[in-house]
């Protein structure tokens, strides 16, 4: 007889979500989480989609710790000199069930873990699972924790991008690094006031705002801003393999960015509180492991569920989703009495009859894609500086016509590489 | 390391946050004697600035300041990075943010 009937190992976005289904049908369900408390080891940019916490907690979704609701969507190509903003608001983008939402890992997990906890999932915090307990045939059938063996009929591993474990519980190497990201943030406190009326937000509104191009020094990657509450989010995310053949420290792109003249007066007199770090899985499908073998399931980050698609990072959503999905699947093979990898399949078919799987699916080509975008990064921002320049510009010379001025700058990126760019985003996005 | 460039102290920054160092254990531990090549990725990729090299180019790593967030591991997990664990219990980093 095993010590639970589940172990959940981490206690992010799929790890607490994973064992609050599994506690809500009655099993008992052991929560692992190396931090002191949930979120204690956790970072993101970040935003969150609302759709997923919706379907997970419909009746107390409005007691969620969120920082605020994202009714500004901004993109930017930064050029060493100059920078061009779009700056998309709409109404659809606040309407239930299809909004997102800026957070902070330290109390945004916390909740999630009350919630697991409130549900009737034990927990133990400040402890990383180092190593996985076998049976005879392989299966997984529990943990070792410090010096504890603490045993279940499954695990599901929620430990996270870096994780140790999931190599041993489903023989995956870990992905390279040109499918990984490194993040670097820092967090700024600022009244809530303060930052209302330098994003143009309604109070409990705010923005989420990608940079490309000078933010990394063209490099593959870019600059993020979010408005919290009462404070700002601004960082840096990189891939880990072009950041590592240049010859700009990922610190000091992000120091570089908040002292552009676009970015520091947002941030003038506000108070440096955290600085982090963090991985990004970007390789979303092309990096996937198995997601189950015999007692165990994973889930989240360490499946790389991610994608980076240029104006938007989505990863958090797919977490919930497949911790969800895990913890239903769970309930279902310990109801039949099955947690072998035949009985855990149904986690597998959830997930591809899902956004999560169909998601990867259909950005499969995007982690490619990106890398390989070097002129989004070096060369398209400076094609817009130029032609904006043309239009804005005025220096009392005798004006061209729009396409004698515009089009040498449009002929200095190349017809063809805009052309094959275009397509490329197209067929990969 | 000749042309990596920066001038922005990060120790200042992490001197913020919250940390249960462990004096004890590193928990990450390099090869001896590190190739130059490899060490330069992890100077340009760890956030926390904790590889450094000073002037006459010599090496040095300190863990105390690490996020835990791994990217050494998966920038030279197979090459200079000899260990890689978790901090000792309740210890290393502690985000109050996040």
């Amino acid at each position: 007889m095993a010590d639970f009937d589940a172990i959940v190992v981490g206690s992010g976005c799929a790890g607490s979500v994973a064992a609050y289904e599994i506690a809500k049908a009655g099993k008992s369900v052991l929560v692992v989480e190396r931090g002191n408390f949930a979120g204690a080891k956790n970072m993101t940019g970040g935003r969150i989609y609302g759709h997923c916490l919706r379907a997970v907690f419909p009746d107390n979704f409005d007691e969620i710790p969120f920082e605020r609701k994202v009714s500004h969507e901004r993109i930017s190509l930064m050029s060493p000199n100059s920078n061009f903003t779009i700056d998309f608001a709409s109404e659809d983008l606040l309407k239930d069930g299809q909004e997102s939402y800026t957070v902070l890992r330290a109390p945004f997990d916390q909740w999630l873990a009350e919630q697991a906890e409130n549900a009737g999932a034990e927990y133990i915090c400040g402890i990383a699972v180092e190593k996985l307990i076998k049976d005879e045939n392989g299966k997984v059938i529990g943990i070792f924790a410090g010096e504890d063996e603490i045993t279940a009929d499954v695990v599901v591993l929620c430990d996270g991008a870096n994780s140790l474990l999931v190599e041993q519980a489903v023989g995956a190497k870990r992905p390279p690094a040109s499918q990984m990201a490194v993040g670097v943030k820092e967090v700024f406190e600022l009244p809530e006031e303060e930052i209302d009326k330098r994003f143009q937000c309604a109070p409990g509104e705010g923005t989420a705002w990608l940079f490309a191009g000078d933010a990394t020094h063209g490099s593959f990657g870019g600059g993020i801003i979010y408005t919290n509450k009462d404070s700002i989010s601004v960082g840096i995310v990189a891939g880990v393999e072009a950041t590592a053949k240049g010859n700009v420290p990922v610190y000091q792109m992000l120091e570089d960015f908040k002292n552009r003249p676009e970015i520091a007066p947002v941030l003038k007199g506000a108070k440096l509180v955290e600085h982090s770090g963090h991985l990004v899985p970007e390789g979303g499908i092309t990096t996937m492991p198995e997601l189950t073998a015999d007692g165990v399931m994973v889930a989240g980050d360490n499946a790389t569920m991610c994608v980076n698609l240029g104006y938007t990072v989505r990863g958090m959503d797919y977490a919930v989703a497949s911790g969800q999905m895990a913890g239903q699947a769970a309930v279902k093979a310990l109801d039949a009495g099955d947690t072998s990898k035949a009985g855990l399949k149904c986690y597998v078919d959830a997930l591809e009859d899902s956004f999560v799987m169909k998601d990867m699916r259909q950005f499969k080509n995007v982690p490619n894609f990106m890398e390989h975008f070097d002129r989004m990064f070096c060369g398209y921002p400076e094609m817009i500086r130029d032609m904006m320049n043309t239009m804005f510009v005025v220096d009392g010379s005798p004006v061209q016509p729009m396409k004698k001025s515009m089009m040498p700058i449009v002929k200095g990126a190349g017809f063809m590489n805009l052309f094959k760019d275009v397509k490329g985003a197209m067929k990969a996005l | 390391m000749s042309d990596i460039k920066f001038t922005v102290n990060v120790d200042e920054y992490l001197s913020l946050n919250k940390y249960e160092v462990d004096e004890s254990n590193a928990h990450i531990e390099l090869v001896e004697d590190p190739s130059d090549e490899e060490f330069d990725k992890l100077i340009l990729v760890c956030p926390a600035a904790l590889y450094k090299r000073d002037e006459d180019g010599k090496k040095s790593f300190d863990y105390a300041g690490c996020l835990e967030c791994g990217t050494c591991r998966f920038a030279c997990g197979d090459t200079i990075i000899k260990k890689w664990e978790n901090p000792q219990p309740t210890m290393g980093v502690e985000y109050r943010f996040g």
